[in-house]
């Protein structure tokens, strides 16, 4: 069972409360780009085994949207951040650097 | 008849609450204004409902707010709140007629409500004065405790009855959990 702490509303919302969004963080590609960069928008996901960023929306709750992240291995949630952001803020990337050191995610990479 | 055989809580509908929605800024002034000065109570902050009487403000959402009046003074206060906010990136709908409510009652309401939603409903987590928004079992509801053994949940009109239903067979005489 998930339990994810809405960043909007503060309430800790267990899964059923909650609607998956996918995959966080991905740029749109829309009319004009070129062939593969609309293939990688459209359906190219990562599946990771460890660190993931998700979007997730408290539908049964506030209605809000917001990110999570989380390890798909263990189901540990290390953070849940606003919507209103294109990159996660830099203490929850510290906090999985603790924790899973060396880890991976897109172009999210522990620092060096 | 015993009494392990009572019914866990009184389950009593409300036929007619007035209930307006408000969204915009809850932190501009002409909002908080707006609001309270129709419903006649405080301004609550986040996940918190005050009420006096019929007349109530819940917060809802960052943006959200529902207020409750008498159901014949509805329309007015919509009105009201409208022409208060004229100008103002805010939206006020009369959502009466759109909403079913629900009275509890009794001293085992936590349990009733804890067999139905995904709430930690141990009085240290959900204190009197606090609104959640949340599912009953298979539909959207929200409620809020108004004191310590009396709580009021709301859910669209379209699913009064399944909501009255599972209310009922929650607080099923002798279905006591004894959790809380």
């Amino acid at each position: 069972m998930l339990t994810l702490q809405c960043p909007h509303c503060g309430v800790h919302a267990e899964e059923t409360e909650l609607t998956g969004g996918g995959e966080a963080h991905l740029k749109r590609f829309g009319p004009g780009s070129d062939d593969d960069a609309f293939e990688g928008y459209l359906f190219l996901r990562e599946n990771p085994k460890g660190v993931h960023f998700e979007r997730w929306r408290h539908s049964y709750g506030c209605g809000k949207w917001f990110h999570a992240a989380r390890c798909t291995v263990t189901m540990e949630v290390f953070g849940t951040y606003t919507a209103q952001t294109s990159k996660p803020p830099q203490d929850l990337l510290d906090r999985i650097s603790e924790k899973r050191p060396g880890w991976r995610w897109r172009d999210l990479n522990e620092p060096a | 008849m015993s009494e392990g055989f009572e019914e866990l809580c009184r389950v009593r509908p409300i036929a007619r609450q007035g209930m307006i929605t408000l969204r915009g800024d809850l932190s501009a002034k002409a909002v908080k204004n707006a609001v309270t000065g129709v419903a006649g109570v405080d301004m609550p902050s986040r996940r918190e409902a005050r009420h006096v009487g019929e007349r109530a403000i819940l917060w809802m959402s960052p943006d959200e707010l529902a207020v409750l009046v008498p159901h014949e003074e509805a329309a007015v206060a919509a009105e009201t709140m409208r022409s208060a906010l004229a100008g103002i990136h805010a939206l006020v709908a009369d959502v009466s007629d759109a909403r079913a409510h629900f009275r509890l009652e009794g001293d085992t309401i936590r349990e009733v409500i804890a067999k139905l939603a995904p709430v930690d409903m141990s009085p240290a987590a959900m204190q009197p004065g606090m609104v959640r928004r949340t599912r009953f079992a298979q539909v959207a509801a929200g409620f809020w405790l108004r004191d310590e053994a009396t709580a009021q949940v709301f859910c669209f009109r379209s699913v009064a009855d399944y909501m009255s239903g599972l209310l009922r067979t929650a607080a099923t005489p002798g279905s006591a959990v004894g959790y809380f």
